[in-house]
């Protein structure tokens, strides 16, 4: 389809840019070609109307000539051969106009004044038609950037989504194997313990991977995997992890993307717990005010473990992810002060209200 | 007959979990020839019981908090054999690079673990060449030391490569100057600068390395040698060569 022809108020907008144009023309027809106001309007008028689609043409002739892959030579011998075809059908038919209004009274000899002005307009329409050749080539290079635009848009979309779905279907190996050593030691010691662990690590790997397929889940889900990821983690690490829990103020039904918070606790224990001898608190808070909420993961750390890890993987994964569902609406800060490493979540409760 | 067919193998488990712990007695106590002497939660612990127990053998996580298991391993030599028990397998290449005896992985099964202990009496009162040297082989490349673990009889100290100053070559030992205190550790100067990221530490001169953001000024001394004025005052010997390799880095950073 024309571009220029749909939607419609481009079109209308192209038959505006046409006004001024058959002002000029008009103008010059009727002072320097001594035509008079009425004579000049009567005749140019209809017959830009008319060239004003005849110029819409110009878009086909662009499309078959690509300007990137078309030579110098044979981009202006077509639209230039064009222009003079189209420029002198368009006088041909000036001068059949002319000839008619003639024919009544009030335009006596009008064909005759206006024979001198035939090559005025002629060149007129052969610079009109360029006029329009260019633009349309500017039209066709936007649109073609646009798409290309969308194009790679698009693939990042997929290409991001692909390296979520594989994150978040990840369970991490290590976490496996230390939890069924665990269990192998608890066999012989605590039978019963051991079996309450074989179930804790059934379920969450369970909701792991029921989980990885939904697009958002309600809090209270995501809390009962981190519940049984801690338990388990509990049951390794023995006193040395601590649990506190301060989320009363939040509404368990808020949604949220599945195993958002998940690699956020798993990081607290991994790089902050682990690295402690004496162990240290992982601690889960959140706030809500002005239809927002706020997640908090706070754990000790151990300043002197290397490097922190603000910049993890993790992180940025969660980011990303949290950017992805909320966007500009979300928020995630990460601090590391006095031992304490935290990362807040904040986002609307209803992401749909405020997304724009 | 030797001492070892009378006495008890005895053998030290290192590990920061209790379970973990308690999964290597129950293997260890169905062999009535072993005897465990200790279990250490941490690497600390563990380099105190070396010393007073000094085991036959050393069972010896590799994730423990602040000393893993390479690092007690740096501390306490190869003297013992090692066997290593992680859940990770990436490890398992450094692991043989420092001579450990045998690598188990968690969960650990009774016949694997059946055959790293006689890889392990094979091994024992075998002598093996001393540990930094093979700590710092098997270190992947443009992989840097983050900090140094020292041992000073029973006490652990951790220097953060970013507090140490400089390091002086005496003998067979290196001087490690950090924040006002000297700790001398069992390492040649070349092994010690072949772990330490090249564009933070220079070696100024046959027997020093220096921490290139301690060096305040570099003053003439002599004929063809100069002087390294650090931030604190202390003045360190620079050879014609360290000056070429300190404007080689002062270059890199213009």
């Amino acid at each position: 389809m024309h571009p220029l022809l749909t939607p419609i108020n481009r079109f209308g907008l192209y038959l505006l840019a046409w006004v001024p144009l058959a002002g000029i023309l008009i103008y010059l027809m009727a002072v320097p070609g001594r035509l008079g106001w009425l004579d000049a309007t009567v005749l140019i008028l209809p017959l830009c109307i008319i060239y004003q689609f005849v110029c819409l043409s110009a878009w086909y002739s662009c499309k078959a000539a690509p300007i990137q892959k078309s030579t110098g030579q044979r981009l202006w011998l077509t639209h230039v051969l064009a222009a003079a075809i189209l420029s002198f059908l368009w006088i041909l038919l000036a001068k059949l106009l002319a000839y008619g209004l003639s024919q009544l009274p009030a335009f006596q000899e009008l064909d005759r004044r206006f024979a001198s002005q035939l090559s005025v307009l002629f060149g007129a329409g052969f610079l009109l038609y360029l006029l329009s050749v260019a633009s349309h080539y500017v039209i066709l290079t936007i649109e073609d950037s646009n798409k290309a635009e969308a194009r790679v848009q698009e693939t990042s979309i997929l290409a991001r989504d692909a390296e979520l779905k594989a994150l978040k279907a990840q369970v991490n190996p290590h976490f496996l194997f230390n939890s069924l050593n665990s269990i192998s030691a608890l066999t012989s010691v605590d039978a019963r313990r051991a079996r309450e662990m074989c179930i804790l690590l059934a379920e969450f790997l369970r909701m792991t991977l029921g989980l990885g397929e939904k697009a958002s889940v309600p809090l209270s889900e995501e809390l009962s995997l981190l519940h049984r990821y801690l338990a388990i983690e509990r049951v390794r690490f023995g006193a040395r992890l601590h649990i506190e829990e301060d989320l009363q103020e939040v509404s368990k039904s808020i949604q949220l993307p599945p195993l958002l918070l998940q690699p956020l606790v798993e990081n607290a224990v991994t790089h902050g717990i682990a690295n402690l001898t004496d162990g240290g608190t992982v601690r889960l808070s959140g706030q809500s005010y002005n239809g927002r909420v706020l997640l908090a993961i706070e754990n000790s750390f151990d300043p002197e473990s290397g490097p922190l890890r603000k910049g993890g993987l993790g992180l940025k994964n969660v980011r990303e992810r949290l950017e992805a569902r909320f966007g500009k609406a979300a928020n995630m800060r990460v601090s590391a002060e006095a031992g304490k490493f935290r990362v807040e979540l904040s986002f609307p409760v209803d992401p749909d209200e405020v997304k724009s | 007959m030797t001492k070892q067919d009378e006495k008890k193998i005895t053998a030290l488990i290192v590990d920061d979990e209790d379970l973990a712990r308690l999964v290597l007695r129950e293997l260890i106590e169905t062999h009535p020839e072993l005897e465990v002497v200790a279990e250490c939660a941490n690497g600390f612990e563990a380099v105190k019981a070396v010393t007073g127990h000094k085991p036959d053998l050393i069972f010896l996580d590799v994730q423990m908090p602040k000393l893993s298991g390479f690092d007690v391993l740096e501390l306490i030599g190869t003297e013992t054999p090692v066997i290593f028990v992680t859940a990770y397998d990436q490890y398992a290449m450094r692991a043989f690079e420092v001579h450990a005896v045998d690598y188990l992985l968690k969960p650990i099964g009774r016949e694997r673990f059946e055959a790293a202990l006689e890889r392990a009496k094979s091994r024992l009162g075998e002598k093996l060449p001393p540990p930094p040297e093979l700590a710092a082989a098997a270190r992947a490349p443009k992989q840097f030391l983050e900090r140094i673990v020292v041992r000073d009889g029973t006490r652990v100290t951790l220097i953060p490569v970013g507090k140490l100053d400089y390091a002086e070559a005496q003998d067979d030992y290196v001087a490690l100057a950090s924040e006002g205190k000297k700790h001398l550790k069992q390492q040649t100067i070349a092994s010690l600068e072949a772990c330490l990221d090249p564009d933070r530490f220079v070696r100024v001169h046959r027997s020093y390395l220096v921490n290139f953001e301690r060096v305040a000024r570099i003053e003439p001394y002599g004929k063809d040698s100069r002087l390294a004025i650090l931030g604190d005052g202390t003045r360190l010997p620079v050879s014609k060569a360290g000056f070429a390799r300190l404007k080689i880095l002062l270059d890199q950073r213009a």
